[in-house]
């Protein structure tokens, strides 16, 4: 789309767009393109040399079995946060668009996690939950329960979902109660009065109208577990115990920053790569049709 | 009942306990942490460590905070004082916010108001970047940071950050809106496209720039993987990464009253930052969604 009124200026354009270009091709495309050239070949551990190798680092990287279990950990992790948080603040969200008093109040008590750094939730949680000093985690330990997340597989996991969800629920909330705010009044108050209770309404009008909410919320949310959840994992678990909390992204960065194999990490960051183009295609494809309705 | 027919959202009066019931839940679980966090930075290493921290402010809470923000040596753990720490975060913020909205607004600018040769070719290619999360390709990015010889320095830890797509895409959205006529009027005028941009493009931006800003300062603040990277010397680091970094492995034996200070203090301007300017927001998160 394009204006139809326009500015005649030859330079001026190109002049306004060129930091923007410049810092793009610089750190963007040129990496981007650096990361798939690398993922074609076999580098020795100083990089002096490299060898064109097609598809084995991919090759290598799908048939190892701990890349699996690694796709494994991310597919529980990521749909766990996604749900536990989308519930909840669906939850929140229909309880705060409700008439009451003290909405607002409500409101702004439960935006602000959204201001925390992913790492500083992580200390937090640590904090409470540590099994020597966190009044939780003692609690649990003293109620006869073995809880160490830094030794149990299981423990840790749901620990890293916690924390990741725990934080997630605000943004979620603010979505959630700008698309209950826009669903009409008049269409809730004509089946009040046709006798459908709370509930028959939330199922059969509101939770419709709020679908294209929560289908963002989805990409957003799956997108979110992916990537951001990085310093989470990185400062609770480290991945650990063993591998139990790495996932995909964490393994990017443990196999190229800290183990130093440039070829396989980069044709993991290629894998990520596929799998943001895709999810991201899905979003606007929907937003489009979207626009459509309107 | 009668109530219960006009306005469909609100119950009996014994249903209108539910919501506020399960509200204050919802604020009690986000809440509890932070209290918990707080109280603990008024106590001394030692309670901690034993686990019998109590549930009301102790005595310590000057000296921890003052030992956190200038001292560089706990008890037990070396850290890099708050201070500067704060300072790096502010830094980077700062700049990654008002980078991003400044290179935005220009090339979204560029785009909206101007017919010239490649002009879809460079908006695709800003458009591109939305799917290349730095996490995706922190080691060619690395490099590329590392032959530049910007390790260590402000410009490494903030130039790459600076380009968004969404920033562009929605000031370009925005621009879309602005009426022709009010363009048609400004060139009767005599005013160019330099002059049009400064008096009348970004005033009208004014909500636009405030809404992007706050996201962009949490953003910049909350960074964690990129400043991991590409920082490696203590003046440098930011204060996300300090506090983890101060953690170590989480044993009993750590400093965790000026950890908790830290975690007060790290979470104080982004916080603050939000809730003065809930408005501007949420309707930026709310806008940049199309």
């Amino acid at each position: 789309m394009q204006r139809r009124v326009i500015f005649d200026n030859r330079a001026l354009p190109y002049l306004l767009l060129a930091p923007q270009v410049a810092v793009t091709l610089i750190f963007f495309i040129w990496p981007a393109a650096q990361a798939l050239w690398q993922s074609v070949h076999l580098q020795d551990a100083f990089g002096l040399r490299s060898q064109f190798v097609g598809l084995e680092n991919f090759e290598s990287v799908l048939s190892d079995p701990n890349y699996l279990e690694t796709v494994k950990t991310t597919i529980i992790f990521s749909a766990s946060v996604t749900v536990l948080s989308l519930a909840s603040a669906l939850g929140l969200a229909v309880m705060a668009d409700s008439k009451i008093r003290a909405a607002s109040a409500y409101k702004t008590l439960l935006i602000w996690p959204y201001a925390l750094a992913p790492a500083v939730a992580a200390v937090l949680w640590m904090f409470i939950f540590n099994p020597d000093i966190g009044i939780l985690g003692r609690a649990l330990n003293n109620l006869g329960y073995a809880w160490d997340y830094r030794l149990n597989d299981g423990q840790a996991l749901t620990m890293v979902i916690l924390a990741a969800s725990w934080k997630q629920v605000s943004y979620n909330f603010i979505f959630f109660l700008a698309g209950l705010q826009a669903i009409p009044r008049s269409v809730l108050e004509a089946a009040s009065i046709d006798g459908a209770g709370a509930v028959r309404r939330f199922w059969t009008i509101t939770f419709p109208l709020l679908s294209p909410t929560t289908f963002f919320l989805l990409v957003v949310n799956i997108v979110y577990a992916f990537f951001e959840t990085f310093g989470t994992i990185h400062a609770l678990t480290h991945g650990g115990p063993g591998k139990a909390t790495e996932t995909l992204i964490f393994r990017v960065y443990q196999d190229g920053v800290v183990n130093h194999d440039l070829g396989g990490s980069s044709a993991q960051s290629v894998i990520l790569m596929v799998i943001v183009i895709a999810l991201t295609a899905i979003q606007f494809r929907f937003v489009e049709r979207k626009v459509h309705y309107s | 009942m009668t109530r219960d027919r006009a306005d469909p959202r609100s119950g009996g009066r014994l249903m209108d306990m539910v919501p506020h019931l399960i509200l204050m839940l919802g604020v009690l679980i986000f809440a509890f942490p932070i209290y918990v966090t707080i109280i603990g930075s008024t106590w001394d290493a030692a309670t901690i460590g034993r686990g019998n921290l109590p549930l009301t402010p102790g005595g310590e809470m000057l000296n921890n905070y003052a030992s956190a923000w200038s001292e560089s040596q706990g008890n037990r753990v070396m850290h890099t004082p708050v201070r500067i720490m704060m300072w790096n975060s502010l830094v980077m913020a700062l700049v990654i916010a008002l980078g991003k909205i400044a290179i935005s607004i220009i090339s979204a600018y560029a785009v909206a108001f101007f017919r010239f040769p490649l002009r879809m070719v460079f908006f695709w290619m800003i458009f591109i970047t939305l799917m290349l999360p730095v996490e995706v390709r922190i080691i060619p990015t690395y490099e590329v940071v590392a032959n530049l010889g910007l390790i260590d320095s402000y410009a490494g830890l903030t130039i790459p950050l600076i380009a968004s797509a969404t920033a562009t895409l929605l000031f370009r959205q925005f621009f879309l809106t602005i009426p022709d006529e009010l363009v048609e009027a400004a060139k009767i005028d005599g005013a160019g496209a330099l002059r049009f941009f400064v008096d009348v493009v970004l005033p009208l931006s004014r909500t636009n720039i405030a809404a992007l800003f706050v996201i962009l300062f949490i953003y910049g603040w909350n960074q964690y993987l990129w400043p991991l990277l590409i920082t490696n010397s203590a003046e440098m680091e930011t204060v996300v990464i300090g506090i983890t970094k101060m953690i170590g492995n989480g044993e009993a034996a750590t400093d965790w009253n000026l950890i908790m200070a830290t975690t007060v203090l790290a979470m104080l301007p982004p916080v603050a930052v939000v809730v003065l300017m809930q408005r501007w927001f949420v309707k930026g998160l709310v806008d940049s969604e199309k």
